[in-house]
Protein backbone atom coordinates (compact mmCIF):
# COMPACT_ATOMS: atom_id res chain seq x y z
CA UNK A 1 0.00 0.00 0.00
CA UNK A 2 1.48 3.52 -0.51
CA UNK A 3 1.08 5.16 3.39
CA UNK A 4 3.72 7.89 3.98
CA UNK A 5 6.43 6.67 6.21
CA UNK A 6 5.75 8.41 9.52
CA UNK A 7 9.31 9.65 11.38
CA UNK A 8 9.26 8.62 14.12
CA UNK A 9 11.38 11.50 16.26
CA UNK A 10 8.26 13.14 17.49
CA UNK A 11 8.10 11.14 20.55
CA UNK A 12 10.61 10.99 23.17
CA UNK A 13 11.05 8.06 26.21
CA UNK A 14 10.24 9.91 29.57
CA UNK A 15 11.96 8.06 32.19
CA UNK A 16 9.49 7.40 34.98
CA UNK A 17 10.46 7.87 38.51
CA UNK A 18 10.58 5.22 41.48
CA UNK A 19 9.07 2.66 38.90
CA UNK A 20 9.18 -1.02 40.99
CA UNK A 21 10.92 -3.74 39.68
CA UNK A 22 8.92 -6.89 39.66
CA UNK A 23 11.10 -9.84 40.34
CA UNK A 24 9.61 -13.03 38.76
CA UNK A 25 10.27 -16.62 39.27
CA UNK A 26 11.77 -18.74 36.98
CA UNK A 27 8.72 -20.71 35.32
CA UNK A 28 9.38 -24.81 36.75
CA UNK A 29 9.58 -27.42 34.50
CA UNK A 30 5.81 -29.07 34.94
CA UNK A 31 5.98 -31.75 37.70
CA UNK A 32 5.59 -35.80 35.97
CA UNK A 33 2.17 -35.70 37.71
CA UNK A 34 0.79 -33.02 35.82
CA UNK A 35 2.04 -33.90 32.38
CA UNK A 36 1.43 -37.39 32.63
CA UNK A 37 -2.07 -37.31 34.43
CA UNK A 38 -4.11 -36.10 31.14
CA UNK A 39 -2.73 -38.31 29.02
CA UNK A 40 -3.65 -41.17 31.16
CA UNK A 41 -6.82 -39.41 31.69
CA UNK A 42 -7.76 -39.71 28.16
CA UNK A 43 -6.13 -43.17 27.75
CA UNK A 44 -8.55 -44.21 30.45
CA UNK A 45 -11.30 -42.44 29.22
CA UNK A 46 -10.67 -44.98 25.88
CA UNK A 47 -10.10 -48.32 27.64
CA UNK A 48 -12.62 -48.28 30.47
CA UNK A 49 -15.92 -48.13 29.05
CA UNK A 50 -14.89 -51.19 26.64
CA UNK A 51 -13.32 -52.92 29.70
CA UNK A 52 -16.26 -52.77 31.46
CA UNK A 53 -19.23 -53.38 29.00
CA UNK A 54 -16.50 -56.70 28.07
CA UNK A 55 -16.94 -57.74 32.01
CA UNK A 56 -20.86 -57.42 31.90
CA UNK A 57 -21.67 -59.51 29.29
CA UNK A 58 -19.05 -61.79 30.03
CA UNK A 59 -20.79 -62.32 33.32
CA UNK A 60 -23.88 -62.48 31.66
CA UNK A 61 -23.00 -64.91 29.40
CA UNK A 62 -21.58 -66.87 32.56
CA UNK A 63 -25.06 -66.35 34.26
CA UNK A 64 -26.98 -67.89 31.22
CA UNK A 65 -24.96 -71.05 30.71
CA UNK A 66 -24.16 -71.57 34.09
CA UNK A 67 -27.01 -74.43 34.54
CA UNK A 68 -26.28 -77.64 34.18
CA UNK A 69 -27.19 -79.04 30.50
CA UNK A 70 -26.31 -75.51 28.78
CA UNK A 71 -26.20 -76.49 25.31
CA UNK A 72 -22.83 -73.51 24.86
CA UNK A 73 -20.11 -73.46 26.98
CA UNK A 74 -19.68 -70.37 30.12
CA UNK A 75 -16.87 -68.32 30.28
CA UNK A 76 -14.99 -70.37 32.60
CA UNK A 77 -15.84 -73.52 30.93
CA UNK A 78 -13.91 -72.24 27.90
CA UNK A 79 -11.17 -70.51 30.32
CA UNK A 80 -10.35 -74.10 31.62
CA UNK A 81 -10.96 -76.52 28.11
CA UNK A 82 -8.88 -74.07 25.76
CA UNK A 83 -6.48 -72.74 27.91
CA UNK A 84 -3.58 -73.67 25.71
CA UNK A 85 -5.33 -71.90 22.28
CA UNK A 86 -5.59 -69.35 24.58
CA UNK A 87 -2.21 -67.93 26.27
CA UNK A 88 -0.29 -69.42 23.29
CA UNK A 89 -0.92 -68.74 20.35
CA UNK A 90 2.50 -69.99 18.79
CA UNK A 91 2.61 -73.47 19.74
CA UNK A 92 3.72 -75.97 17.69
CA UNK A 93 2.73 -79.73 19.04
CA UNK A 94 2.58 -81.43 15.71
CA UNK A 95 1.25 -81.35 12.18
CA UNK A 96 -2.27 -80.48 12.78
CA UNK A 97 -2.15 -79.30 16.71
CA UNK A 98 -0.29 -75.92 16.09
CA UNK A 99 -1.29 -72.60 18.07
CA UNK A 100 -3.69 -70.61 16.01
CA UNK A 101 -1.64 -67.74 15.59
CA UNK A 102 -0.07 -69.72 12.83
CA UNK A 103 -3.45 -70.67 11.96
CA UNK A 104 -4.82 -66.64 11.31
CA UNK A 105 -0.93 -66.11 9.65
CA UNK A 106 -1.58 -69.10 6.85
CA UNK A 107 -5.42 -67.47 6.17
CA UNK A 108 -3.75 -63.85 6.20
CA UNK A 109 -1.41 -65.43 3.29
CA UNK A 110 -3.98 -66.35 1.11
CA UNK A 111 -5.90 -63.06 1.78
CA UNK A 112 -3.06 -61.27 1.26
CA UNK A 113 -2.57 -63.05 -2.29
CA UNK A 114 -5.88 -63.11 -3.14
CA UNK A 115 -6.70 -59.48 -1.81
CA UNK A 116 -3.08 -58.40 -3.30
CA UNK A 117 -4.58 -59.09 -6.61
CA UNK A 118 -8.09 -57.72 -6.18
CA UNK A 119 -6.56 -54.32 -5.58
CA UNK A 120 -4.16 -54.25 -8.28
CA UNK A 121 -6.98 -55.63 -10.94
CA UNK A 122 -9.90 -53.45 -9.31
CA UNK A 123 -7.91 -49.86 -9.28
CA UNK A 124 -6.36 -50.90 -13.11
CA UNK A 125 -10.04 -51.94 -14.13
CA UNK A 126 -11.82 -48.60 -12.46
CA UNK A 127 -9.97 -46.81 -13.26
CA UNK A 128 -10.72 -47.40 -17.11
CA UNK A 129 -14.11 -47.75 -16.14
CA UNK A 130 -14.29 -44.37 -14.49
CA UNK A 131 -13.07 -42.56 -18.03
CA UNK A 132 -15.46 -44.47 -20.37
CA UNK A 133 -19.35 -43.53 -20.00
CA UNK A 134 -19.79 -46.28 -22.17
CA UNK A 135 -17.73 -48.76 -20.38
CA UNK A 136 -19.68 -47.24 -17.31
CA UNK A 137 -23.15 -48.48 -18.64
CA UNK A 138 -22.01 -51.15 -20.01
CA UNK A 139 -19.63 -52.60 -16.88
CA UNK A 140 -21.99 -51.10 -13.92
CA UNK A 141 -24.88 -53.27 -13.95
CA UNK A 142 -22.98 -56.33 -14.58
CA UNK A 143 -21.02 -55.43 -11.51
CA UNK A 144 -23.97 -54.63 -9.33
CA UNK A 145 -25.52 -58.20 -10.02
CA UNK A 146 -22.13 -59.86 -9.80
CA UNK A 147 -21.22 -58.25 -6.68
CA UNK A 148 -24.44 -59.61 -4.74
CA UNK A 149 -23.04 -63.10 -5.35
CA UNK A 150 -22.27 -64.52 -2.04
CA UNK A 151 -18.00 -65.56 -1.87
CA UNK A 152 -19.20 -69.46 -1.20
CA UNK A 153 -21.45 -69.15 -4.11
CA UNK A 154 -18.27 -68.87 -6.41
CA UNK A 155 -16.30 -71.80 -4.80
CA UNK A 156 -17.76 -74.85 -6.62
CA UNK A 157 -17.02 -72.80 -10.13
CA UNK A 158 -13.43 -72.21 -8.91
CA UNK A 159 -13.07 -75.73 -7.87
CA UNK A 160 -13.93 -76.89 -10.98
CA UNK A 161 -11.80 -74.70 -12.84
CA UNK A 162 -8.47 -74.84 -10.90
CA UNK A 163 -8.99 -78.37 -9.31
CA UNK A 164 -6.68 -77.64 -6.18
CA UNK A 165 -8.17 -76.07 -2.73
CA UNK A 166 -5.72 -73.04 -2.34
CA UNK A 167 -5.54 -71.24 -5.63
CA UNK A 168 -9.63 -71.73 -5.57
CA UNK A 169 -9.35 -70.30 -1.92
CA UNK A 170 -7.25 -67.79 -3.25
CA UNK A 171 -9.87 -66.51 -6.16
CA UNK A 172 -12.98 -66.13 -3.77
CA UNK A 173 -10.81 -64.01 -1.75
CA UNK A 174 -10.18 -62.11 -5.12
CA UNK A 175 -13.93 -62.13 -6.74
CA UNK A 176 -15.32 -61.39 -3.36
CA UNK A 177 -13.24 -58.20 -2.69
CA UNK A 178 -12.56 -57.00 -6.05
CA UNK A 179 -16.04 -55.51 -7.12
CA UNK A 180 -15.94 -52.72 -4.43
CA UNK A 181 -12.80 -51.79 -5.32
CA UNK A 182 -13.66 -51.44 -8.85
CA UNK A 183 -16.44 -49.51 -8.38
CA UNK A 184 -15.51 -46.86 -5.38
CA UNK A 185 -12.20 -46.77 -7.85
CA UNK A 186 -14.38 -45.61 -11.31
CA UNK A 187 -16.85 -43.53 -8.92
CA UNK A 188 -13.63 -41.57 -7.87
CA UNK A 189 -11.96 -41.54 -11.61
CA UNK A 190 -15.32 -40.12 -12.71
CA UNK A 191 -15.52 -37.46 -9.38
CA UNK A 192 -12.74 -35.71 -10.26
CA UNK A 193 -13.14 -31.83 -10.38
CA UNK A 194 -13.37 -30.26 -13.69
CA UNK A 195 -10.69 -27.83 -12.36
CA UNK A 196 -7.95 -30.29 -12.07
CA UNK A 197 -8.62 -30.90 -15.13
CA UNK A 198 -8.59 -27.97 -16.59
CA UNK A 199 -5.50 -27.56 -14.54
CA UNK A 200 -3.73 -30.70 -16.20
CA UNK A 201 -5.48 -28.93 -19.88
CA UNK A 202 -3.67 -25.84 -19.42
CA UNK A 203 0.18 -27.70 -18.44
CA UNK A 204 -0.96 -30.37 -21.36
CA UNK A 205 -0.14 -33.37 -18.81
CA UNK A 206 0.31 -36.50 -21.27
CA UNK A 207 -2.22 -39.89 -20.24
CA UNK A 208 0.77 -40.56 -17.64
CA UNK A 209 1.41 -37.67 -16.35
CA UNK A 210 -2.20 -37.02 -15.59
CA UNK A 211 -2.41 -40.35 -14.24
CA UNK A 212 0.26 -40.16 -11.28
CA UNK A 213 -0.39 -36.27 -10.74
CA UNK A 214 -4.10 -35.80 -11.13
CA UNK A 215 -5.94 -39.14 -11.31
CA UNK A 216 -4.73 -41.53 -8.45
CA UNK A 217 -4.58 -38.57 -5.67
CA UNK A 218 -7.30 -37.18 -6.54
CA UNK A 219 -9.67 -40.58 -6.80
CA UNK A 220 -7.47 -41.97 -3.65
CA UNK A 221 -10.04 -41.11 -0.87
CA UNK A 222 -12.50 -43.45 -2.87
CA UNK A 223 -9.61 -46.35 -3.96
CA UNK A 224 -9.09 -46.59 -0.29
CA UNK A 225 -13.12 -46.54 0.53
CA UNK A 226 -12.97 -49.58 -1.78
CA UNK A 227 -9.91 -50.91 -0.36
CA UNK A 228 -11.53 -51.03 3.64
CA UNK A 229 -14.65 -52.78 2.06
CA UNK A 230 -12.57 -55.64 0.10
CA UNK A 231 -10.28 -56.41 3.11
CA UNK A 232 -13.18 -56.81 5.47
CA UNK A 233 -15.01 -58.77 2.43
CA UNK A 234 -12.03 -60.91 1.79
CA UNK A 235 -11.54 -61.70 5.81
CA UNK A 236 -14.96 -62.54 6.13
CA UNK A 237 -14.71 -64.85 2.50
CA UNK A 238 -11.55 -66.60 3.61
CA UNK A 239 -13.21 -68.36 6.47
CA UNK A 240 -16.23 -69.54 4.76
CA UNK A 241 -13.91 -70.70 1.63
CA UNK A 242 -11.28 -72.49 4.78
CA UNK A 243 -14.24 -74.34 5.82
CA UNK A 244 -15.11 -76.04 3.19
CA UNK A 245 -11.49 -76.68 1.17
CA UNK A 246 -9.80 -77.72 4.51
CA UNK A 247 -6.04 -77.10 4.80
CA UNK A 248 -4.78 -75.65 7.75
CA UNK A 249 -6.50 -71.83 8.02
CA UNK A 250 -8.29 -70.62 11.00
CA UNK A 251 -12.02 -71.64 9.05
CA UNK A 252 -10.87 -75.13 9.19
CA UNK A 253 -9.89 -75.14 12.36
CA UNK A 254 -13.02 -74.27 13.18
CA UNK A 255 -14.70 -76.87 11.27
CA UNK A 256 -12.41 -79.41 12.57
CA UNK A 257 -13.65 -78.21 15.94
CA UNK A 258 -17.18 -78.92 15.50
CA UNK A 259 -16.52 -82.30 13.84
CA UNK A 260 -14.68 -83.42 17.29
CA UNK A 261 -17.62 -80.84 19.47
CA UNK A 262 -14.73 -78.78 20.80
CA UNK A 263 -16.92 -75.92 21.37
CA UNK A 264 -14.64 -73.70 23.49
CA UNK A 265 -12.22 -73.59 20.98
CA UNK A 266 -14.40 -72.89 18.34
CA UNK A 267 -15.42 -69.08 20.82
CA UNK A 268 -11.66 -68.83 20.76
CA UNK A 269 -11.08 -68.75 17.22
CA UNK A 270 -14.00 -66.48 16.67
CA UNK A 271 -12.35 -64.20 18.80
CA UNK A 272 -9.09 -64.58 17.52
CA UNK A 273 -11.05 -63.59 13.81
CA UNK A 274 -12.78 -60.91 15.32
CA UNK A 275 -9.31 -58.88 16.19
CA UNK A 276 -7.51 -59.66 13.08
CA UNK A 277 -10.66 -58.64 10.99
CA UNK A 278 -10.36 -55.42 13.17
CA UNK A 279 -6.75 -54.86 12.86
CA UNK A 280 -6.77 -55.43 8.92
CA UNK A 281 -9.79 -53.06 8.91
CA UNK A 282 -7.63 -50.32 10.81
CA UNK A 283 -4.37 -51.16 8.76
CA UNK A 284 -6.37 -50.21 5.90
CA UNK A 285 -7.82 -47.02 7.57
CA UNK A 286 -4.44 -45.95 8.90
CA UNK A 287 -2.61 -46.33 5.06
CA UNK A 288 -5.71 -44.53 3.98
CA UNK A 289 -4.98 -41.56 6.14
CA UNK A 290 -1.56 -41.28 5.48
CA UNK A 291 -1.84 -41.81 1.76
CA UNK A 292 -4.87 -39.15 1.18
CA UNK A 293 -3.17 -36.41 3.51
CA UNK A 294 -4.37 -33.08 2.71
CA UNK A 295 -6.26 -34.46 -0.34
CA UNK A 296 -9.94 -34.82 0.72
CA UNK A 297 -9.57 -31.39 3.23
CA UNK A 298 -10.27 -29.10 0.80
CA UNK B 1 1.37 -5.32 -37.99
CA UNK B 2 -0.55 -7.45 -36.80
CA UNK B 3 -2.61 -7.57 -33.32
CA UNK B 4 -1.35 -9.64 -30.36
CA UNK B 5 -4.06 -11.46 -29.35
CA UNK B 6 -7.14 -11.61 -32.07
CA UNK B 7 -10.91 -12.18 -31.06
CA UNK B 8 -11.84 -13.10 -34.63
CA UNK B 9 -16.05 -13.23 -35.19
CA UNK B 10 -16.16 -15.63 -31.90
CA UNK B 11 -19.80 -16.87 -31.48
CA UNK B 12 -20.56 -19.33 -29.48
CA UNK B 13 -23.94 -21.95 -29.17
CA UNK B 14 -24.37 -25.01 -27.09
CA UNK B 15 -27.15 -27.76 -28.55
CA UNK B 16 -28.44 -30.01 -26.37
CA UNK B 17 -31.04 -32.06 -28.42
CA UNK B 18 -32.61 -29.96 -31.00
CA UNK B 19 -32.62 -26.87 -29.03
CA UNK B 20 -30.10 -24.66 -29.19
CA UNK B 21 -28.79 -21.76 -27.13
CA UNK B 22 -26.67 -18.86 -28.50
CA UNK B 23 -24.12 -17.50 -25.69
CA UNK B 24 -21.96 -14.94 -27.69
CA UNK B 25 -22.34 -13.41 -30.81
CA UNK B 26 -19.97 -11.91 -33.13
CA UNK B 27 -17.30 -11.29 -30.69
CA UNK B 28 -14.29 -9.13 -32.04
CA UNK B 29 -11.54 -7.59 -29.87
CA UNK B 30 -8.03 -6.90 -30.78
CA UNK B 31 -5.84 -6.77 -27.67
CA UNK B 32 -1.82 -5.46 -28.32
CA UNK B 33 1.20 -7.13 -26.12
CA UNK B 34 1.14 -5.67 -22.75
CA UNK B 35 -2.08 -4.54 -22.86
CA UNK B 36 -4.94 -5.18 -19.84
CA UNK B 37 -8.06 -5.62 -20.74
CA UNK B 38 -11.13 -6.51 -18.34
CA UNK B 39 -14.46 -7.73 -19.55
CA UNK B 40 -16.98 -6.93 -17.46
CA UNK B 41 -20.64 -8.22 -17.41
CA UNK B 42 -23.72 -9.48 -15.81
CA UNK B 43 -23.91 -12.96 -14.53
CA UNK B 44 -24.15 -15.53 -16.99
CA UNK B 45 -23.65 -13.06 -20.31
CA UNK B 46 -21.26 -15.37 -21.45
CA UNK B 47 -17.99 -13.24 -19.98
CA UNK B 48 -16.30 -16.88 -18.81
CA UNK B 49 -17.31 -18.95 -21.73
CA UNK B 50 -15.06 -16.04 -23.87
CA UNK B 51 -12.38 -16.76 -21.67
CA UNK B 52 -12.84 -19.99 -21.65
CA UNK B 53 -12.64 -20.15 -25.61
CA UNK B 54 -9.74 -18.02 -25.70
CA UNK B 55 -7.85 -20.51 -23.10
CA UNK B 56 -8.37 -23.09 -25.49
CA UNK B 57 -10.48 -24.83 -22.73
CA UNK B 58 -13.74 -24.60 -24.73
CA UNK B 59 -13.85 -25.01 -28.71
CA UNK B 60 -16.08 -21.76 -30.66
CA UNK B 61 -18.69 -22.51 -32.95
CA UNK B 62 -17.69 -19.59 -35.28
CA UNK B 63 -14.65 -17.66 -35.52
CA UNK B 64 -11.64 -18.02 -34.63
CA UNK B 65 -8.75 -16.78 -31.40
CA UNK B 66 -5.43 -16.22 -32.58
CA UNK B 67 -2.36 -15.58 -30.62
CA UNK B 68 0.78 -14.01 -32.74
CA UNK B 69 -1.02 -14.60 -35.68
CA UNK B 70 -2.01 -18.11 -35.28
CA UNK B 71 -5.01 -19.98 -34.33
CA UNK B 72 -5.11 -21.40 -31.22
CA UNK B 73 -7.75 -23.98 -30.57
CA UNK B 74 -6.53 -25.83 -27.40
CA UNK B 75 -5.38 -25.22 -23.82
CA UNK B 76 -1.57 -24.34 -23.58
CA UNK B 77 0.87 -22.91 -21.06
CA UNK B 78 1.14 -19.70 -23.54
CA UNK B 79 -2.44 -18.78 -22.49
CA UNK B 80 -1.59 -19.36 -18.36
CA UNK B 81 -5.31 -19.20 -16.60
CA UNK B 82 -5.74 -17.70 -13.13
CA UNK B 83 -9.16 -19.90 -11.94
CA UNK B 84 -11.91 -18.57 -10.06
CA UNK B 85 -11.34 -21.13 -7.28
CA UNK B 86 -7.65 -20.88 -7.89
CA UNK B 87 -7.35 -24.69 -8.69
CA UNK B 88 -4.44 -25.50 -6.41
CA UNK B 89 -4.10 -29.64 -5.93
CA UNK B 90 -4.59 -29.89 -2.28
CA UNK B 91 -2.41 -32.71 -2.27
CA UNK B 92 0.77 -30.70 -3.23
CA UNK B 93 2.45 -28.38 -1.60
CA UNK B 94 2.40 -24.48 -2.26
CA UNK B 95 6.20 -25.13 -3.89
CA UNK B 96 5.10 -28.00 -5.48
CA UNK B 97 2.24 -26.71 -7.24
CA UNK B 98 4.00 -23.84 -8.81
CA UNK B 99 6.42 -26.57 -9.83
CA UNK B 100 4.48 -28.79 -11.49
CA UNK B 101 3.63 -25.99 -14.19
CA UNK B 102 7.46 -25.24 -14.23
CA UNK B 103 8.92 -28.62 -14.43
CA UNK B 104 6.24 -29.10 -17.56
CA UNK B 105 6.93 -25.87 -19.00
CA UNK B 106 10.36 -25.80 -18.45
CA UNK B 107 11.39 -29.03 -18.22
CA UNK B 108 13.30 -29.71 -21.65
CA UNK B 109 15.31 -26.49 -21.29
CA UNK B 110 15.98 -25.22 -17.85
CA UNK B 111 18.39 -27.38 -15.69
CA UNK B 112 16.50 -28.42 -11.85
CA UNK B 113 18.72 -25.60 -10.08
CA UNK B 114 17.53 -23.14 -12.40
CA UNK B 115 13.86 -24.42 -12.63
CA UNK B 116 13.74 -24.59 -8.75
CA UNK B 117 14.95 -20.80 -8.53
CA UNK B 118 12.45 -19.82 -11.38
CA UNK B 119 9.95 -21.77 -8.95
CA UNK B 120 11.02 -19.83 -5.87
CA UNK B 121 11.27 -16.62 -7.50
CA UNK B 122 7.75 -16.57 -8.68
CA UNK B 123 6.41 -17.74 -5.36
CA UNK B 124 8.86 -14.08 -4.05
CA UNK B 125 6.84 -12.29 -6.48
CA UNK B 126 3.38 -12.96 -4.91
CA UNK B 127 5.09 -12.70 -1.72
CA UNK B 128 4.09 -16.42 -1.53
CA UNK B 129 7.79 -17.57 -0.87
CA UNK B 130 7.44 -18.24 3.38
CA UNK B 131 4.72 -20.55 2.96
CA UNK B 132 6.27 -22.64 -0.12
CA UNK B 133 6.15 -26.00 2.20
CA UNK B 134 2.23 -25.51 3.51
CA UNK B 135 -0.55 -27.22 1.56
CA UNK B 136 -3.53 -25.33 0.01
CA UNK B 137 -5.63 -26.53 2.88
CA UNK B 138 -3.44 -24.93 5.38
CA UNK B 139 -3.31 -20.95 4.03
CA UNK B 140 -6.25 -18.96 3.44
CA UNK B 141 -8.40 -17.54 0.13
CA UNK B 142 -6.10 -14.87 -1.15
CA UNK B 143 -3.42 -17.20 -0.49
CA UNK B 144 -4.40 -19.86 -2.44
CA UNK B 145 -5.00 -16.56 -5.02
CA UNK B 146 -1.57 -15.66 -4.38
CA UNK B 147 -0.02 -19.02 -5.37
CA UNK B 148 -2.72 -19.44 -8.44
CA UNK B 149 -1.07 -16.81 -9.84
CA UNK B 150 2.55 -17.81 -9.05
CA UNK B 151 1.88 -21.11 -10.80
CA UNK B 152 0.45 -19.02 -14.05
CA UNK B 153 3.27 -16.60 -14.07
CA UNK B 154 5.81 -19.14 -14.07
CA UNK B 155 4.59 -20.42 -17.09
CA UNK B 156 5.71 -17.31 -18.91
CA UNK B 157 2.88 -16.78 -20.24
CA UNK B 158 1.87 -14.83 -23.92
CA UNK B 159 -1.66 -13.96 -22.47
CA UNK B 160 -2.37 -14.30 -18.67
CA UNK B 161 -6.16 -15.08 -18.36
CA UNK B 162 -7.64 -14.16 -15.39
CA UNK B 163 -10.99 -16.00 -14.96
CA UNK B 164 -12.89 -13.51 -11.83
CA UNK B 165 -10.08 -14.04 -9.95
CA UNK B 166 -10.79 -12.00 -6.86
CA UNK B 167 -14.34 -12.95 -6.62
CA UNK B 168 -14.40 -15.10 -3.79
CA UNK B 169 -12.19 -12.89 -1.63
CA UNK B 170 -12.90 -9.99 1.02
CA UNK B 171 -12.73 -6.73 0.09
CA UNK B 172 -9.96 -5.93 2.18
CA UNK B 173 -7.78 -9.22 0.41
CA UNK B 174 -9.16 -8.21 -2.89
CA UNK B 175 -7.80 -4.76 -2.24
CA UNK B 176 -4.72 -6.43 -1.75
CA UNK B 177 -4.19 -8.62 -4.41
CA UNK B 178 -5.38 -6.11 -7.07
CA UNK B 179 -2.44 -3.93 -5.72
CA UNK B 180 -0.31 -7.04 -6.29
CA UNK B 181 -1.49 -7.52 -9.79
CA UNK B 182 -1.06 -4.37 -10.97
CA UNK B 183 2.77 -4.62 -9.20
CA UNK B 184 3.61 -7.47 -11.18
CA UNK B 185 1.71 -6.40 -14.44
CA UNK B 186 3.57 -3.21 -14.09
CA UNK B 187 7.35 -4.94 -13.76
CA UNK B 188 6.81 -7.50 -16.44
CA UNK B 189 4.39 -5.60 -18.48
CA UNK B 190 2.35 -9.27 -19.72
CA UNK B 191 -0.50 -9.06 -21.75
CA UNK B 192 -3.33 -9.68 -19.18
CA UNK B 193 -7.16 -10.29 -19.91
CA UNK B 194 -9.72 -10.47 -17.11
CA UNK B 195 -12.91 -11.47 -16.44
CA UNK B 196 -14.73 -9.68 -13.68
CA UNK B 197 -17.82 -8.07 -12.70
CA UNK B 198 -16.48 -5.01 -10.31
CA UNK B 199 -16.72 -2.39 -11.67
CA UNK B 200 -14.02 -0.60 -9.54
CA UNK B 201 -11.63 -3.47 -10.62
CA UNK B 202 -12.15 -3.02 -14.06
CA UNK B 203 -11.51 0.41 -13.87
CA UNK B 204 -8.73 0.55 -11.84
CA UNK B 205 -6.79 -2.48 -13.20
CA UNK B 206 -7.75 -1.97 -16.80
CA UNK B 207 -6.27 0.13 -20.31
CA UNK B 208 -9.36 -1.67 -21.77
CA UNK B 209 -12.60 -2.49 -20.26
CA UNK B 210 -14.98 -4.26 -22.54
CA UNK B 211 -18.86 -4.21 -21.93
CA UNK B 212 -20.92 -6.73 -22.46
CA UNK B 213 -24.64 -7.01 -22.97
CA UNK B 214 -27.41 -9.51 -21.07
CA UNK B 215 -27.15 -13.14 -22.92
CA UNK B 216 -28.27 -15.31 -24.89
CA UNK B 217 -26.21 -14.46 -27.55
CA UNK B 218 -24.49 -11.29 -25.67
CA UNK B 219 -22.58 -9.39 -28.14
CA UNK B 220 -19.92 -6.28 -26.91
CA UNK B 221 -21.53 -3.47 -26.09
CA UNK B 222 -19.04 -0.81 -25.67
CA UNK B 223 -15.50 -1.00 -25.30
CA UNK B 224 -14.01 2.14 -23.08
CA UNK B 225 -10.39 3.02 -22.70
CA UNK B 226 -9.27 4.12 -19.11
CA UNK B 227 -6.60 6.80 -19.70
CA UNK B 228 -5.24 6.97 -16.37
CA UNK B 229 -1.63 7.05 -15.84
CA UNK B 230 0.21 4.38 -14.51
CA UNK B 231 1.58 3.18 -11.93
CA UNK B 232 -2.27 4.07 -10.40
CA UNK B 233 -3.24 4.15 -6.64
CA UNK B 234 -5.79 3.69 -5.31
CA UNK B 235 -6.45 6.53 -2.49
CA UNK B 236 -5.47 9.00 -5.15
CA UNK B 237 -7.83 7.74 -8.13
CA UNK B 238 -10.92 8.02 -5.29
CA UNK B 239 -10.80 11.49 -6.33
CA UNK B 240 -10.02 11.79 -9.95
CA UNK B 241 -12.25 12.91 -12.46
CA UNK B 242 -10.80 10.49 -14.92
CA UNK B 243 -11.41 7.62 -12.73
CA UNK B 244 -14.84 9.10 -11.78
CA UNK B 245 -16.08 9.60 -15.15
CA UNK B 246 -15.04 6.13 -16.27
CA UNK B 247 -16.48 4.55 -13.59
CA UNK B 248 -19.64 6.29 -14.40
CA UNK B 249 -19.45 4.96 -18.02
CA UNK B 250 -19.23 1.38 -16.39
CA UNK B 251 -21.92 1.98 -14.26
CA UNK B 252 -24.25 3.45 -16.75
CA UNK B 253 -23.80 0.69 -19.16
CA UNK B 254 -24.47 -2.23 -16.63
CA UNK B 255 -27.47 -0.52 -14.66
CA UNK B 256 -29.07 1.91 -16.98
CA UNK B 257 -29.28 0.55 -20.69
CA UNK B 258 -28.62 -2.93 -20.06
CA UNK B 259 -29.84 -3.64 -16.70
CA UNK B 260 -29.89 -7.43 -16.11
CA UNK B 261 -33.38 -8.75 -15.72
CA UNK B 262 -34.02 -11.98 -13.43
CA UNK B 263 -35.33 -14.47 -15.32
CA UNK B 264 -38.45 -15.76 -13.94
Amino acid sequence: MNMPAVKADTTTAIPVQGGDVLHMAAPRRPSFVTRVAPMLQSAAAVIIPPLVMIVLLLAVWEVLCMKPGATLPAPSKIWTEAHDLIVDPFFVAGPQDIGLGWRVLISLQRVAIGYGFAAVIGIALGTIIGQSVWAMRGLDPIFQVLRTISPLAWLPISLAAFRDSQPSAIFVIFITSVWPIIINTAVGIRNIPQDYRNVARVLRLNHLEFFWQIMIPSAAPYIFTGLRIGIGLSWLAIVAAEMLTGGVGIGFFIWDAWNSSRLSDIVVALVYIGLVGFVLDRLVALLATVVTRGTSAN
Amino acid sequence: MHPYLKLDHIGKSFNRGAAKTEVLKDISLLIDQGEFVSIIGHSGCGKSTLLNIVAGLTPVSEGAVLLENREVNEPGPDRAVVFQNHSLLPWLTVYDNVRLAVDKVFGRTRSRAERDAWTMHNLDLVQMGHAKDKRPAEISGGMKQRVGIARALAMEPKVLLLDEPFGALDALTRAHLQDSVMAIHQKLGNTVLMITHDVDEAVLLSDRIVMMTNGPAARIGEILTVPLARPRRRLELAANQTYLKSRQRVLEFLYERHRFVEAA
